[in-house]
């Protein structure tokens, strides 16, 4: 800990070790889907041609209107926490509530992405799944395990989002004390840096 | 130790600048594994999607602003992921 002295009234706090913990929390992140990434590719290697057929099954225009989703609302959250070290409360809780609403968008999206796939009996553990070849199986355990656990992380970064909006407005957060904001920033950008690379994995890459 | 005077302030219309540079260059990535590339197809979409990612991790989490120590740590991480797949492809490949 610093030893000198700090002139100020207010709790102790250290900003920088904040965002350094979320940076080391977003590296356990970076590893855990990079493992991920990792297999997808070692079995894309081994079966090449199943991968390639199994892929034409995603739809390259839901994915593509998602990525650009997801692009727009890190611009938002970037702009977002500009505002609040502007002094712009009003400009920063109305980018927050438009990332909130991207990401209820890109949820939605995949809802009717997962619930085709469900209609036409695909899903983990479906009878249709099983008697799919090893190769096409895979593409799709990993395709749904990858998505949903990206989803999951939408999930999570909504809610981080959310309280930081609520504490905004209620003047938690402001102009010189907004590491929560920054750090549930870091958070979303961390979303989207995963679906940068999901993106052409499962849908665009032949 | 200082407190918030070292944080830079991006402009709003850098952030949109930086947006309208991701959207493109995702909709290249599109263009360019429509058409018939062969192996190329994968390098190609990874090497975009790596340039797309270093953006968002310099400009969006701001370690282009920030002290060095993020960047450092961010560098450290990335190149033991590139080395576990190294590792790990040496192995399949040569099996």
């Amino acid at each position: 800990m610093e030893t000198t002295a700090t002139h100020h009234a207010d709790m102790h706090r250290d900003d920088d070790a904040s965002k350094i913990g979320m940076w080391l929390f977003i590296f356990t992140e970076i590893l855990l889907f990079g493992g991920l990434f990792i297999v997808y590719s070692v079995y894309r290697f081994r079966n090449p041609v199943a991968f390639h057929i199994a892929h034409q099954e995603l739809s390259i225009t839901m994915g593509l209107i998602n990525t650009i989703i997801l692009l727009i609302s890190s611009a938002t959250v970037a702009i977002s926490i500009s505002a609040i070290q502007k002094k712009d409360r009003k400009m920063s809780m109305m980018m927050l509530g438009m990332t909130l609403l991207f990401a209820l968008i890109f949820l939605v999206n995949k809802y009717f992405e997962w619930g085709a796939k469900f209609e036409h009996g695909m899903y983990p553990g479906s009878d249709l799944m099983t008697m799919l070849s090893h190769g096409d199986m895979l593409f799709f355990s990993l395709y749904f395990f990858m998505t949903g656990l990206h989803a999951v992380h939408i999930i999570v970064g909504m809610v981080l989002l959310s309280v930081s909006l609520f504490k905004v407005r209620n003047g938690a957060i402001h102009s010189t004390r907004f590491v929560l904001l920054e750090n549930s920033g870091l958070y979303w950008h961390l979303v989207d840096l995963i679906w940068i690379f999901l993106f052409p994995l499962f849908y665009l890459i032949h | 130790m200082s407190k918030d005077n070292h944080h830079h302030i991006v402009e709003y219309k850098n952030h949109i600048l930086v947006l309208f540079l991701l959207i493109a260059l995702t909709v290249i990535t599109v263009a360019i594994t429509s058409v018939e590339l062969g192996p190329y197809n994968t390098a190609a979409a990874m090497v975009i999607a790596s340039i797309k990612a270093a953006i968002v991790l310099m400009y969006f989490m701001h370690l282009r602003f920030d002290q060095k120590i993020y960047r450092f740590m961010a560098t450290i991480v990335i190149l033991i992921f590139f080395a576990v797949i190294i590792v790990t492809f040496f192995d399949y490949l040569y099996r």
